[in-house]
């Protein structure tokens, strides 16, 4: 990477995937701007949830897909998240959503510090098995405790009062959650995939690149393999716990289930769907995943048999996900026409 | 004194099905290098299967012919694992393994609503041959006496799986064939066999462990979500792809568990997940683990 060449052909590249980025992110942006008051209500509260779960997923990918470490514990942060906020509520009745984000960052780095401190000496399955295990210990806290956290009652939040009590929801709460919450988590949408464009970028992202592909070697060019994977794991986490922090006010209450391993799974589930090795895949699989659930389980009883269908087709025949496979169909059109 | 002896059997009995349960699990990636997720759900199978034989079918027959009736949900488990392994994990052991664990997590979504889908959503129970052990007295309190049949079966079931593995010829294919797939084959071992072989028996056993666990409780949808998570902690504290770790690990849970339920009910779950956590950090690869 010294020689002029191979750095100017880098940065050229790297240009040439801005503006690729930018012809697909522009439209997108401005359709996500303008989706409120074109579609139904309904559908765009389902569009928030889509995209909060897109902020979890992006940040859970920055572990599979760029550090090569597949979790099975993401549930914790995100649960962690949820539950800052539900007992700030609790205890010391606060309303401001600026203060649940804040509170709920701080959980999670506290929380994803101790946890990435134990799990990123290990790699591929005891990687996955440990993280679920440490999800799990939360998930029971957050079952027994029930005089803390409410146990399977979980605890309820009340609509919270945006930009320092500038958009309160006193109003009509559906209006409220389809407008100016949409535009809430949009902006801090945004700014997530703007944030996290730099990380996997930077220096840094490549450093994690290379481990992935090849940690001795990564090790022999003098990159810190434990120290990398801790920020990368701690970055991951707090971008879930963030989506957490969302998620909670919309869904108007939080039960352990956020935090039991199978949610974990429901993480991993997403970022495949839309395909872990490219930078958009965990939002588009997100956003597509929290529609595919809504539907299968107001269609059937039986949606966990069609998402596990789906899961399984998917990994048997799409492994590289939607936007994979999206780009090579794109590829091979291109080539053809 | 007969208090501290119940809670010895009962942690005797836990750890007997966890070890019909982890030693399944653990089986199958010793020998295959995969963690089946959907694993507790084929101990759900069993139960389920053993409950409709015992509780449905055969309901009022003598306690001879449900006794009979009893492994019932091991076999079943055993085909649906022998039916599995070709099709769906087959394709996938020169994948990396996200994906294994992915498809397995899918087939334990698909296998959940399928028990929803054949059983109903509510419980379904085989209390009557539980009823027909009756119990015995242990100082001045009553115990059933089935639970002793559970924890006799846990045992034969490590004495055999003991001898199978280290006295049998396909024992040491099987050894073999952990140990070097590559050069197993090269031998001449035909490794597909082997494999459909040990996942068969891995399902079997889990599906011995809901068979047996069934007549005391219910089975019931989402038990083998837990089991699994349980099952992991399991192998985790005795190393994964251990037999010898499965039982000592299945003891200590299965006495942890009894205690925390006894003097520390709040953070028994807690205590369990923690002491696996403990356990990874000392000893990377479990007590009995190959690093």
């Amino acid at each position: 990477m010294s020689t002029p060449a191979v750095a100017a052909s880098a940065i050229a590249r790297e240009a040439g995937s801005l503006r690729h980025v930018f012809r697909w992110a522009l439209p997108v942006a401005v359709i996500l701007l303008v989706v409120p008051w074109i579609v139904p209500q309904y559908t765009a509260i389902l569009l928030t949830y889509g995209l909060i779960m897109a902020i979890g997923a992006l940040g859970f990918n920055l572990l599979l897909g760029y550090t090569g470490l597949l979790s099975f514990g993401h549930s914790a942060y995100f649960g962690v998240g949820a539950y800052v906020v539900a007992l700030m509520v609790k205890y010391l009745r606060v309303g401001s959503m600026e203060l649940f984000l804040l509170g709920a960052i701080v959980g999670s780095v506290i929380v994803t510090a101790v946890f990435g401190f134990v799990c990123v000496r290990y790699t591929r399955i005891f990687f996955g098995i440990l993280t679920l295990a440490l999800s799990q210990v939360l998930w029971s806290l957050a079952f027994k405790f029930f005089w803390v956290t409410g146990g399977t009652d979980g605890l309820r939040v009340p609509t919270p009062s945006l930009l320092a009590g500038l958009a309160t929801g006193t109003g009509d709460k559906t209006d409220f959650m389809s407008h100016a919450y949409y535009y809430y988590v949009l902006v801090i949408f945004f700014a997530c995939v703007v944030l996290m464009w730099v990380i996997v970028n930077s220096p840094f992202g490549k450093a994690l690149q290379a481990i992935r592909d090849n940690e001795t070697r990564a090790e022999f060019v003098g990159v810190q393999i434990w120290r990398y994977r801790f920020v990368a794991f701690l970055v991951s986490g707090v971008f879930t716990g963030l989506a957490g922090a969302l998620w909670v006010p919309l869904n108007g209450l939080t039960t352990p289930d956020i935090m039991h391993w199978t949610f974990s799974g429901e993480i991993v589930f997403m970022t495949v769907l839309g395909g872990f090795r490219s930078f958009a895949g965990p939002i588009v699989g997100a956003i597509v995943f929290n529609y595919l659930k809504t539907y299968a389980v107001g269609y059937t009883v039986y949606w966990q048999l069609l998402l596990g269908a789906v899961l399984v087709a998917l990994v048997v025949s799409l492994p590289t996900g939607i936007v994979g496979t999206a780009e090579r169909l794109a590829a091979r059109w291109k080539k053809g026409g | 004194m007969e208090v501290l002896l119940i809670h010895l059997v009962n942690a005797l009995l836990y750890a007997s099905v966890l070890f019909l349960i982890a030693g399944g699990l653990s089986l199958i990636y010793g020998v295959m290098r995969i963690v089946n997720l959907a694993h507790g759900n084929l101990y759900a199978f069993g139960a389920y299967v053993t409950a409709w034989a015992i509780g449905g079918v055969a309901a009022g027959a003598p306690s001879s012919l449900l006794l009979v009736l009893l492994p019932a949900g091991a076999f079943a488990a055993a085909v649906l694992g022998a039916a599995l392994e070709p099709t769906l994990l087959r394709p996938f052991y020169k994948r990396a393994e996200e994906y294994q664990l992915l498809v397995t997590f899918g087939l334990l979504m698909i296998l959940e609503d399928l028990l929803r889908f054949i059983w109903g959503p509510y419980p379904l129970s085989a209390s009557e041959l539980f009823e027909n052990f009756g119990s015995l007295t242990i100082g001045d309190s009553l115990y059933p006496t089935y639970n002793f049949l559970v924890i006799g079966v846990g045992i034969v079931a490590a004495v055999f799986l003991w001898a199978f593995i280290y006295k049998t010829r396909f024992g040491v294919v099987l050894r073999a064939t952990s140990q070097n797939m590559r050069m197993a084959s090269a031998l001449g071992v035909n490794v597909n066999r082997v494999y459909v072989q040990a996942f068969t028996l891995g399902c079997f056993m889990a599906g011995l462990g809901g068979a047996i666990v069934v007549p005391g409780q219910s089975a019931v949808l989402g038990m083998g979500v837990d089991a699994l998570v349980l099952a992991f902690i399991v192998v985790v504290i005795g190393g994964l792809g251990s037999l010898e770790g499965a039982l000592v690990g299945a003891l200590i849970v299965g006495v942890v568990r009894e205690a925390g339920i006894a003097w520390f009910p709040e953070i028994e779950l807690a205590v369990l997940y923690l002491a696996a956590a403990i356990v990874l950090l000392v000893r990377p690869a479990g007590l009995f683990g190959r690093p």
